[in-house]
């Protein structure tokens, strides 16, 4: 024993050992499914059962999916078509109401001959927003996005061209005013001449300077009322503008409920809290009846607008939540980092606090945006015809009185690709923003 | 780091320019500060000439960590004034951003920004704060990570880094600002050490070019070797103050002698 012990405590490595590959049998497809679905006898058992199953589940629905009906005028000509076609009397879907309707599960009432403008509005925003989400382009591409809005608004109602171009003007008032009364007043008025200069701009300026252009150089489209919208091109709307702005109002609020400023911080707590605790739906009631009473009278304010701004806010207040999340999740050592380098606030935000902050988030602003998308769906409840208030309407038709799964179907297929796309591609953001790995 | 670094007992200093002047860079007069009713800093005087190297040092709690963080604002003092360069410590948010725009600091945990590389930790603050032109302050920043050795590792991320080289960009992003102060938060603690060393070799190269410094460290090798004045702090108060030769062989106060004891007997 003690000769043993000896020699085990001394001990010399003469030469290192090279990093070897692992044993094969460790790797491959066949551990995979040896492990996975074989392991043992009720296991196996199991992974038989399944199989049948899934058998037995896709051989009938298979059947009705794909020798499905793409043409016929009715549910009744489906019938028809279908004996014809099947004399086993088998049961197969009528897309065929998807093909006859398509345009309107597309557009809603919107007019026919302008069905390029929602495309061109849809095309323009995705222009508009590849260079943030990929991150690429230089100054041209970020002044496109800044302009993107306004176009896509032209497009989609129409109108004079002056209106959205009179609106944007706002915007440069409100920044001249923040630059010039901040130089000769002080800070604070700065700021309350930023907010209020555009709003009374577009409050007064905006109709009687756009009838005055309008007048002596007339260019425009048809005007479209909201009322004409609907479909998809519906949900589309409400869902992008609530997500594009939901996002910075919401950083805005999370920040304000971190800040040290009294009132700054219970106006956010507040505005939160009371929107969270409300259901949507009722904020949606809200905004389709109750707003009417509170407007002055004669202000003819757009149903569709009231109902984008309830839901921005409503997401707006959730996304607060997240993000608050990930700026409590930052070290305390970051904030000291960036101050003790002499970066004002506005700047650590931007530059250290907000790019960690965000990205821990991500995954949460995005099930914030797709509960917001999803969610466009209830304005069905105000009399919009969104996806399912078309096919309420497509339903209660007499050539297609009866049919339910085809279109529920379909809805919620264009859905879930939305929404896997935006979860797709918030992994992607992940991974490309992934600095902590080698 | 393969280049053999001496260690820090026998490492040859260069004092031709550790010059002590008598323009006073920080000034703190009896200045006091509670965490809630626990009053942390009590009566605090103490005045840093340009050129000093002060080590501060202390038992956990006696608020060595938060003398130091008051000085460029990262604490609130709430009796007493601080006068850092000429300008009084006060409230106003640009005093506070151009004081410390001025004072460089180093932390325990390097606080270095994950999302950004190397290089662009270092040239944020010039270019953010200083409007220093882009190519401009990467040429700094680059000087600057040559200084700490690590100039190769310019565009990695700070997880990427080992503790001690990202201690020694930690210094390097300070110096881009051109700091006329640099204040040290225990820079080694949080160390392996067989990095403690570089960190170490870095601040003596920093002090032999005459950088005014206050080090809260229990690093006694580097107190011995480059301060010029050692503060031990007990209890919120200065305990203690004398030139490090005299404070390690002959300590007076009965609290210093202790820890002196427990720090250098194990």
């Amino acid at each position: 024993m003690a000769h043993s012990a000896k020699s085990s405590v001394s001990y010399v490595r003469t030469e290192m050992l090279p990093e070897q590959a692992p044993p094969v049998s460790e790797s491959g497809l066949v551990k995979w499914v040896r492990e996975n679905l074989f392991s043992g006898p009720l296991n196996t058992i199991l992974t038989v059962l399944s199989l049948l199953a899934i058998y037995w589940v896709v051989s009938h629905v298979f059947q009705w999916f794909a020798y499905g009906i793409w043409t016929a005028n009715s549910l009744s000509e489906c019938r028809e078509v279908r004996n014809a076609l099947y004399a086993d009397g088998r049961n197969v879907a009528c897309w065929a109401v998807l093909s006859e309707r398509w345009n309107q599960l597309l557009f809603g009432f919107y007019p026919a001959e302008a069905y390029w403008r929602p495309v061109v509005a849809l095309i323009v925003f995705f222009i508009a927003v590849a260079p943030v989400m990929f991150n690429f382009g230089g100054r041209k591409l970020a002044i496109f996005s800044a302009v993107s809005p306004f176009i896509c608004y032209w497009l989609l109602w129409g109108g004079s061209i002056w209106g959205p171009i009179l609106t944007a003007l706002g915007f440069v008032l409100a920044w001249l005013a923040y630059g010039q009364i901040t130089r000769k007043f002080g800070a604070l008025a700065g700021i309350v001449a930023t907010i209020l200069v555009p709003l009374i701009y577009w409050r007064f300026g905006v109709a009687p300077l756009t009838g005055l252009v309008d007048g002596i150089l007339p260019i425009g489209i048809e005007n479209i009322q909201s009322k004409d919208f609907g479909g998809f091109m519906l949900a589309l709307i409400i869902g992008i503008t609530g997500i594009v702005l939901s996002l910075p109002l919401g950083i805005l609020l999370a920040l304000g409920r971190q800040s040290d400023l009294f009132i700054i911080n219970k106006f956010s707590v507040i505005f939160i809290e009371v929107i969270r605790g409300v259901p949507l739906i009722v904020w949606l009631f809200t905004a389709s009846l109750l707003l009417n009473y509170f407007l002055p009278p004669g202000t003819n304010f757009d149903l569709m607008l009231r109902v984008i701004i309830m839901v921005t806010l409503f997401a707006a207040a959730y996304m607060a939540e997240v993000v608050r999340g990930g700026l409590a999740a930052l070290p305390l050592g970051q904030y000291e980092g960036a101050d003790s380098l002499g970066l004002d606030y506005w700047q650590s935000m931007r530059l250290i606090i907000l790019p960690q902050a965000l990205k821990i988030s991500i995954p949460g602003i995005v099930n914030t945006f797709i509960g917001l998308f999803k969610d466009t769906t209830l304005v069905v409840f105000i009399g919009l015809l969104d996806p399912i208030g078309l096919s309420n309407a497509i339903r209660a038709t007499t050539e297609w009185n009866g049919i339910y799964w085809e279109l529920f179907i379909f809805i919620g297929l264009c859905f879930f690709v939305f929404c896997y796309a935006m979860s797709r591609y918030s992994q992607y953001l992940e991974r490309k923003l992934a600095t902590d790995r080698h | 780091m393969s280049e053999a670094t001496p260690s820090i007992q026998d490492r040859e200093i260069n004092r031709s320019q550790m010059k002590v002047t008598d323009e006073v860079a920080v000034e703190i007069r009896n200045m006091n500060k509670w965490y809630g009713s626990f009053h942390v800093l009590r009566d605090i005087n103490l005045t840093v000439n340009r050129g000093e190297r002060i080590v501060i040092c202390g038992p956990s709690g006696s608020g060595k960590s938060t003398l130091i963080r008051c000085i460029n604002a990262l604490e609130e003092h709430q009796k007493g004034s601080i006068t850092v360069d000429g300008t009084l410590l006060s409230n106003d948010l640009k005093n506070i951003d151009k004081i410390r725009s001025e004072v460089g600091m180093c932390f325990q945990h390097f606080n270095l920004f994950p999302h950004l590389t190397i290089l662009e930790n270092c040239t944020l603050a010039p270019i953010w704060v200083r409007k220093t032109p882009k190519k401009e302050a990467e040429e700094t920043a680059m000087y600057f990570l040559e200084k700490v050795k690590i100039p190769d590792q310019a565009y990695k991320y700070p997880g990427q880094l080992s503790g001690g080289q990202q201690q020694r960009v930690a210094i390097a992003r300070s110096l881009c600002m051109r700091p006329r102060i640099m204040l040290f938060d225990e820079p080694t603690s949080a160390l392996d050490p067989e990095m403690i060393k570089e960190v170490l070799d870095t601040m003596i190269q920093l002090a032999e070019e005459g950088m005014t410094m206050l080090c809260v460290t229990h690093e006694m090798g580097f107190a011995r070797q480059v301060a010029n004045r050692v503060i031990f702090m007990d209890a919120g108060q200065i305990v203690e103050q004398n030139e490090p030769e005299p404070f390690f062989t002959n300590p007076q106060n009965d609290r210093t002698k202790l820890f002196l004891s427990q720090i250098l007997g194990h």
